[in-house]
């Protein structure tokens, strides 16, 4: 470090700054929670300072899982990085293909067949409700209930099954690659798919009853951690997160890709309903209704599935034209950005991926500050942060 | 607005302070001397008419052959549904910008990420250390001419 950096290190900014009121004030303590503790969902460490029970600052430490992605993407092909996206956002493989796929196919101009976009839509909102159930089940086990994780794992197995059926991997899937998808449907997935999506449908009503309304849980989570909109725009949050403080903001909607404008579906926003828009509540009860939703695509997308090719003619060494694009896609947990630069070559000359989950974390000083202790824990889940995308 | 429109807004606003603009294309953007981003980026937050309100992303690229680092800041509006970018090219011995956390507090974690693997040192900004990196570790493995450390702390890499 030298001098000129030395000189513009942490000074103390306004924001962080604690303003409880003197009569209450006690001892500080600095409490460590992390990097190994069941509720920070993976290696974080969060540097607590506290006052009793009231948390002054919150200082999250992260990189623990730092895998150097960006770099390994200039050393490997175009085809090779697809498989390190899986490594991304490990609960959302799929999009994180899809993603990196578009950006590297709007560079290269390569248009995809009709069934491959459609295929691309079923499988990236089924891992969209994978994705979410996994959020919604833990987050009811970081609030103490233990029930709603083992029904949320269950379901979430049939989607894994249907994924191990269609490229037989459970969790890095590779499927979806530049060209289109890696292989067609086997025998009688349409059918077990869609038996799939009857049957979970009134596993939402099930989890209301049994998680959302439930006044423990409502007490726990409602007016806790709350983001106002212009805070969380502020901060970048994208995705539920953002859509749970009441900002209609959807890039499936707003800035359509893979056809998605050809699909009828809502985009759910947190209203407030058990205490103030914006609250952990709020964040946690939109990925619920995010999943009917993604039940209405997938519906929709596989009447739409015509037969067809699933592959773009692309050959085996894809070679990018030089240039750069900036490409977003909707995870489950928010944009997914490659900025993708190319000097023409069969690697990137530079890959800067924008994880969602990066920057949905860096709130978390901002909206913990005069937090009670134990509803850090609120907060964190509710943010459902994917640790391999923070840390790249 | 389109691009070509966010372009014309900002040259009447700002007039000499664009280097260049790229108006189409797969990533249209304007390139503003780095003494001029924090102007630019206010205009860009603050106009009515275009009310950036998103930081998506920055990029940092490195050039050995132009002796610059490129900054990209990737801008969206979510009110008004359009996207932009702003560049800045930094000097490559001594790279150094006006931090934005004041205008998008998004960019203080994306700032230490550029200070972090590409060496970037932004002024002004409150808390600027490693992020994904350890903190005794030296350069920044992002730069074209990194070279891979051979000892980490008594272990012996191989690259």
């Amino acid at each position: 470090m030298n001098e000129i950096e030395r000189h513009y290190r942490y000074q103390g900014d306004p924001l962080h700054e604690g303003e409880v009121p003197s009569d209450i004030r006690t001892e500080e303590l600095t409490l460590n929670m992390g990097p190994q503790h069941p509720s920070t969902h993976g290696v974080l460490r969060v540097l607590l300072q506290t006052d009793g029970e009231l948390v002054l600052k919150a200082t999250p430490y992260v990189g623990y899982l730092h895998r150097c992605a960006e770099k390994m993407a200039e050393q490997v092909t175009y085809r090779q990085f697809t498989l390190y996206t899986d490594r991304l956002d490990y609960l959302a493989a799929m999009n994180n293909n899809l993603g990196f796929a578009l950006a590297a196919e709007k560079l290269g101009a390569i248009e995809v067949p009709a069934r491959a976009q459609y295929l691309r839509v079923i499988f990236a909102e089924l891992n969209r409700i994978a994705s979410h159930l996994v959020a919604t089940g833990c987050y009811g086990l970081d609030m103490g209930a233990f029930t709603p994780f083992v029904y949320c794992f269950r379901e979430r197995e049939y989607v894994l099954d249907l994924f191990e059926a269609a490229c037989g991997a459970r969790l890095t899937y590779s499927y979806i690659t530049i060209g289109g998808v890696r292989e067609d449907l086997p025998e009688g997935w349409i059918g077990r798919c869609r038996e799939f999506l009857d049957y979970l449908e009134p596993k939402i009503t099930e989890y209301n009853n049994l998680l959302s309304y439930n006044h423990i849980f409502i007490n726990r989570t409602a007016r806790v951690g709350v983001c106002p909109p212009d805070l969380a725009l502020a901060y970048g949050l994208t995705g539920p997160c953002l859509r749970g403080s009441g900002v209609p903001w959807d890039l499936r909607k707003a800035m359509p890709y893979c056809r998605y404008d050809e699909f009828d579906f809502e985009v759910p926003v947190g209203r407030g309903e058990q205490g103030t828009v914006g609250d952990s509540w709020d964040r946690y009860f939109v990925r619920l209704l995010e999943m009917i939703q993604s039940v209405r695509i997938i519906r929709q997308a596989l009447d739409k599935l015509a037969d067809g090719p699933v592959q773009a003619k692309v050959p085996r060494l894809v070679k990018l034209p030089a240039g750069e694009i900036y490409y977003e896609v909707e995870n489950p947990r928010g944009q997914l950005g490659f900025h993708l630069v190319s000097e023409g070559g069969t690697s990137p000359y530079r890959l800067k991926i924008r994880g969602p989950s990066f920057c949905n974390l860096s709130i978390l000083p901002a909206v913990a500050r005069n937090c009670l202790l134990a509803d850090i824990a609120a907060l964190l889940g509710s943010l459902d942060i994917v640790m391999g995308e923070v840390d790249r | 607005m389109n691009s070509t429109e966010i372009i014309q807004l900002l040259q009447q606003q700002q007039g000499p302070a664009l280097a260049a603009a790229v108006a189409d294309g797969l990533h249209p953007h304007v390139v503003v001397p780095a003494d001029r981003l924090m102007a630019v980026a206010t205009v860009l937050r603050t106009d009515w008419r275009l009310r950036f309100d998103l930081l998506r992303c920055i990029s940092a690229i490195d050039w050995p052959a132009k002796n610059t680092i490129e900054l990209s800041y990737d801008l969206l509006a979510t009110a008004r549904g359009h996207s932009f970018a702003v560049k800045v090219l930094l000097d490559r011995a001594n790279p150094r910008v006006e931090s934005l956390r004041g205008i998008w507090p998004a960019a203080e974690w994306h700032e230490r990420e550029a200070f972090d693997l590409m060496g970037v040192t932004f002024l002004h900004h409150p808390d600027l250390r490693r992020i994904l990196l350890p903190e005794d570790w030296v350069g920044h493995p992002l730069r074209k001419d990194y070279q891979y450390p051979t000892e980490y702390q008594g272990l012996q890499l191989n690259p």
